[in-house]
């Protein structure tokens, strides 16, 4: 057991290779034999790595030192490597009929994010600018919350709060995205660019789509990466003095 | 060579994520300002040069194939490794201004896809 102990630890990134390969094989199997083919065997899969996550606690089901490879591949380094390798395959006239529509999704859900969070946050007893501003970042993303709350001096408390909003968003958009892409006609490159301009959570997007279908993911991702830059850019600056004015 | 398809894809990655962090410097955030994007433009553009003056080899190409084919398993490891404690301990606060802010964009998207999709219509139909 020490030995396979050690092997593991030294090559933790091919144990994760091995890993994940056998959850979308298993995935693949429920999916055709269970579910008829009806749930796609990549949103089993991703479902699957989600619950796996609860094992864990930050980093999910890598803390645990023997998954640890898990953090490696499914870091931002390799993550954002292939989503730019997907862009092999997108078209970029398409990417040039929906520049104008990405470029208002991004402007919108930013905002958008921004006031539903700082609405539900008003109404759960916040009324200090700095903590509504922080929440409401965090409801742009999980990354956008933390740089805003710090940025404005908020108590870690509040910070852990914007954080959490932004991971719920990532987990109900990879959730919900496949069950409801057909009701908001989530189905060609156009509305996936801005899909991903209005949600901007770049992992929430990317597997979101995945699960719903692989060929839109890059169009999806190429407006995403620009949303937590506009958030961190419009949420401590304009957003924030304008809630101190009104407030 | 396949390696060279790679070669090419890391040095637009790291340009991208070069052009997107010195956008952040310049606007005076700490944070990265779509270096994906701008790679993924890179990407598109410098294959499409290539292509057009016979440099581009299908060998290269499966090189880059195969990160864009990895995509769907990383993205699995990445499930496994979010903070999902983080999102259940949140709070009711956290996980009903998660759950708005999703629905709210959700539910925007029929709508701001309308803008500029006409012309695709018309030209979809010319072809």
């Amino acid at each position: 057991m020490e030995i396979i102990n050690q092997i593991i630890g030294k090559n933790g990134l091919i144990f994760a290779f091995l890993l994940v390969g056998g959850i979308m094989l298993f995935a693949k199997l429920f999916s055709d034999k269970i579910t008829n083919n009806r749930i796609p065997g990549v949103a089993i899969a991703i479902l699957f790595g989600l619950g796996l996550a609860f094992f864990g606690e930050k980093k999910g089901l890598a803390d645990i030192p023997l998954f640890s490879g898990l953090a490696i591949l499914g870091g931002s380094m390799l993550r954002d490597f292939s989503v730019v390798a997907t862009a092999m395959g997108a078209d970029l006239n398409k990417i040039r009929q929906a520049g104008l529509a990405g470029v208002i999704s991004l402007f919108v859900g930013v905002t958008i994010s921004f006031i539903v969070g700082v609405i539900i946050a008003l109404n759960m007893g916040y009324s200090d600018a700095e903590s509504l501003t922080t929440i409401g970042a965090g409801a742009c993303t999980y990354i956008v919350g933390p740089i805003t709350g710090s940025a404005l001096g908020v108590s870690s408390n509040v910070i852990a709060i914007s954080v959490a909003t932004g991971v719920v968003k990532t987990i109900l958009t990879t959730i919900i995205t496949p069950l409801i892409a057909k009701l908001i006609k989530l189905d060609n490159p156009h509305s996936a660019i801005v899909f991903g301009g209005l949600i901007g959570t770049t992992s929430g997007v990317v597997a979101g789509l995945a699960a719903t279908d692989v060929k839109l993911v890059p169009y999806g991702a190429l407006t995403a990466t620009f949303y937590t830059g506009l958030g961190c850019l419009l949420c401590p600056s304009i957003f924030y003095l304008f809630l101190k004015f009104i407030i | 060579m396949k390696i060279y398809g790679v070669a090419l894809l890391s040095a637009c990655f790291l340009i991208g994520k070069l052009i997107g962090r010195f956008l952040g410097h310049v606007l005076n955030i700490n944070s990265d300002v779509g270096g994906v994007g701008f790679a993924m433009f890179l990407l598109m553009m410098s294959s499409l040069y290539l292509r057009k003056k016979g440099w581009w080899a299908e060998e290269s190409e499966s090189g880059i194939s195969f990160w864009s084919a990895m995509y769907i398993p990383i993205i699995v490891a990445m499930a496994a490794s979010l903070n999902v404690k983080a999102a259940m301990t949140g709070g009711a606060l956290a996980l009903l201004a998660g759950l708005c802010a999703t629905f709210a964009g959700l539910l925007l998207v029929p709508v701001i896809s309308k803008i500029g999709n006409q012309s695709q219509k018309n030209q979809d139909g010319n072809n």
